[in-house]
């Protein structure tokens, strides 16, 4: 299987990907774009004498995966938009425990049910995060099936190498689009769990995870170590694609299967003589701030183009930090913005001069 | 002179109780910390703990515990037990936590017959919140949240725990048991043996829920909390085994 | 013939212990833990204690250990 192409639906390459990243455990609630992803490893995992859990709830898979990423299991959950809103109450908790747990979420449309439209309105849910407190999560965003199998690998990875929770953010047209892809080997070694994972108090004292501290003082602390490691994260592992953006006068900037479109409308662009670049973040979280800040102070425009009301706008905005103009072109869901309705926003951007908010319908 | 009673080993040296004088959290606490010193289970136990008067049995307790949300201790055990299939898992819960906000996580680790033991401690109230009307709150009882008593209009009916449980298919063992007598307490440590012992079969479910005081709460002294165990509460939900596959053999 | 020791640091002062063993061996004495409740004492100048255990088991805190 290794080297050879095989053409393959994003859902089952992420399934894939995570048996071949060693996941021991799959708990899931099904829900549509990703419901494939369940299907797939429910007839994989017992072959393999893997574990399978068809969860009451996706409020009870993120516990369960908590649970068993407590002992050091590899271990992982998918779902959708707003099941994934389910999951918030855990995750804030996963952060706390430094567990390291993965979730796909391969995006619809929300807010509420949303149906099944694809978009891209889950950014702030992942990058912000919906649960409370302070916490980062790592939030990984692929553009092609190709790297919806790296970054499973990643994610499991990340996810041991920081005892954080990593989630891997897709949307529907990823999960259901078919693409030649190569799973190749898991490229990332093992992470010693031993010093942390709960394995029964043998030879030893039992220890406890939990989230919270005892006293004021060491709560306080707790937290401030927790960024201290996200800062390390941002450090090490802050990753994003440029093109073109050398020569560019404006950076059009879209995060996941967006990228594939502002790449196509980049070209057009250069043919009609626009110094047009292409900033793409693979990390949401850790978020390439200061890479984007750089280009800004090149005075570089930036256009953000995505699937939801202007999430990572903000993001931009704040890292360009009024250095040069940012625009949205944007559409909360549905039908992707196709390469002709880029090209001409970006030239309406253009020919005003200024930021500008080009909604398309 | 030899000891005849002392400190389960499997308590924490240093451990300091964080309930209430006269609550049975600590006897329910001891009872599982005998046990798991008899039964020979500390060097393999991970315990999904909750949120409620016993949030920190992993100051108690010196063995493996991952801590819950409250209401999903059981969901955490199911994520423990299916990844360590040879741990011994158990889950120590509040009513509130069982049986109200995680009610469909517990019945559903019930009928998927986990093999796991879960303890819910019965005490009729959100004991760590000031006592408000719970799952369990007796007709008529007056709580911070039903100041003129539970009554089916507002409220509706208190669940009883074990009965339900003893319905799943997955349910290997349920019982109900109370803490205010020595009888009772002897009775609760074998209803608990048990519940641990057909988790070591691989029998399946493994329930007690254990009637107890909140003499806090309450507003009665450890004694009246007992004597109101006695009087109100078990006739309401009566004492006894509801399901035991170690009698009737294994659940097809 | 036995004797209880009660562990102060322990004891919540609930007075259970007080209410159960049967032959009256423990009474509130006039000491007080750091919240200012009585605590309790053993009392057996007769050598009545059957190590029973009983006040052992209804203590909620462990604070007692019995002897034979
Ligand atoms: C999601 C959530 N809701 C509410 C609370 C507040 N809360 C903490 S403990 C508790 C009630 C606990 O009652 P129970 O489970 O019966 O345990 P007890 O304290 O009576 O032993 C509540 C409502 C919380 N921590 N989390
Ligand atoms: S509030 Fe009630 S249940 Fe909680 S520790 Fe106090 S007496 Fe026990
Ligand atoms: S062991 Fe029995 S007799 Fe002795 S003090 Fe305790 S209850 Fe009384
Ligand atoms: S029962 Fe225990 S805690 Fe209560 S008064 Fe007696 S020794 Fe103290
Ligand atoms: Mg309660």
């Amino acid at each position: 299987m290794s080297s050879e192409k095989v053409l393959i639906k994003g859902n089952y390459a992420i399934a894939q990907a995570a048996i071949n990243a060693g996941c021991q455990c799959y708990f899931g609630y099904p829900i549509t774009p990703q419901t494939e992803i369940g299907e797939y490893l429910s007839a994989e995992m017992p072959k393999l004498g893997r574990g399978y859990v068809s969860a009451e709830s996706e409020l009870a898979a993120i516990n369960m995966v908590v649970g068993a990423a407590a002992t050091g299991a590899k271990v992982m959950t998918s779902s959708s938009s707003c099941a994934v809103a389910l999951m918030q109450e855990a995750l804030s908790y996963a952060c706390s425990d430094e567990v390291p747990v993965v979730v796909v979420n391969v995006m619809r449309a929300g807010p509420g049910l949303g149906y099944v439209y694809p978009a891209q309105g889950d950014y702030n849910q992942a990058v912000y995060g919906g649960g409370n407190g302070d916490y980062k999560i790592i939030v990984l965003a692929p553009a092609t099936v190709q790297e919806c199998i790296d970054y499973t690998y990643k994610a499991f990875y990340l996810a041991r190498k920081y005892r954080n929770p990593v989630i891997l953010l897709a949307d529907g047209l990823l999960g259901q689009m078919m693409e030649p892809a190569c799973f190749g080997e898991n490229p990332y070694p093992e992470v010693d769990v031993s010093s942390w994972a709960l394995t029964g108090a043998k030879g030893r004292d039992g220890k406890a995870i939990y989230s919270c501290a005892r006293d004021e003082k060491a709560h306080i602390q707790k937290i401030h170590d927790l960024f201290k490691k996200f800062e390390i994260i941002t450090e090490n592992e802050t990753s994003y694609e440029e093109f073109e953006t050398e020569d560019a006068e404006i950076i059009l900037t879209a995060f996941g299967s967006m990228t594939r479109n502002i790449k196509a409308a980049i070209r057009v662009l250069r043919e009609k003589g626009v110094k047009a670049g292409g900033f793409r973040p693979i990390t949401l979280s850790p978020f390439p701030t200061k890479r984007i800040s750089e280009l800004a102070a090149d005075g570089k425009d930036f256009v953000v183009v995505e699937m939801n009301m202007g999430q990572m706008f903000k993001d931009v905005k704040y890292a360009v930090e009024g250095k040069s103009n940012v625009s949205l072109v944007n559409r909360p869901c549905g039908e992707w913005l196709s390469v002709e309705e880029i090209v001409s926003s970006v030239e309406k951007i253009l020919n005003k001069k200024e930021g500008a908010y080009a909604s398309c319908i | 002179m030899q000891a005849v009673f002392s400190t389960p080993k499997s308590m924490k040296e240093d451990f300091k109780f964080t309930f209430c004088p006269g609550c049975d959290h600590g006897i329910a606490v001891r009872l599982v910390a005998e046990l798991i010193d008899e039964l020979n289970l500390k060097e393999n136990t991970i315990c999904s703990t909750c949120v409620g008067c016993s949030v920190f049995l992993y100051d108690f307790l010196n063995i493996d515990c991952v801590e819950a949300p409250h209401g999903r201790a059981c969901a955490s055990a199911t994520g423990v037990k299916r990844t360590n299939p040879e741990k011994f898992v158990f889950t120590y819960q509040g009513d509130g936590d069982f049986a109200s906000i995680g009610f469909a996580e517990s019945m559903h680790t019930a009928i998927r017959g986990e093999n796991i033991s879960a303890i819910c401690i019965n005490n009729t109230t959100f004991g760590m919140t000031g006592g408000q009307l719970g799952p369990t709150t007796l007709m008529g009882q007056v709580t911070t949240t039903s100041p003129f008593g539970r009554n089916k209009e507002y409220y509706g009916y208190p669940v009883k725990i074990a009965e339900q449980i003893a319905l799943c298919d997955g349910t290997a063992f349920s019982a109900r048991v109370a803490l205010d007598t020595i009888p009772h307490i002897n009775q609760a440590k074998q209803a608990l043996k048990k519940a641990f012992e057909v988790q070591l079969k691989g029998l399946g479910f493994g329930f007690v829920e254990i009637l107890s005081s909140c003499p806090t709460n309450w507003h009665m002294t450890p004694e009246e909390a007992h004597e109101w165990v006695k009087n109100s509460m078990i006739p309401e939900f009566p004492l006894g085994t509801f399901k035991d596959l170690t009698e009737v053999g294994v659940n097809k | 013939m036995g004797l209880i020791k009660v562990n102060n640091s322990r004891c919540k002062s609930c007075y259970i212990c007080v209410n159960t063993c049967p032959k009256g061996l423990i009474k509130k004495s006039n000491k007080t833990n750091r919240l200012g409740d009585y605590l309790v004492e053993f009392d057996d100048k007769n050598n009545e204690c059957v190590a029973c255990a009983m006040c052992a088991k209804r203590c909620p805190d462990l604070a007692i250990e019995v002897y034979k």
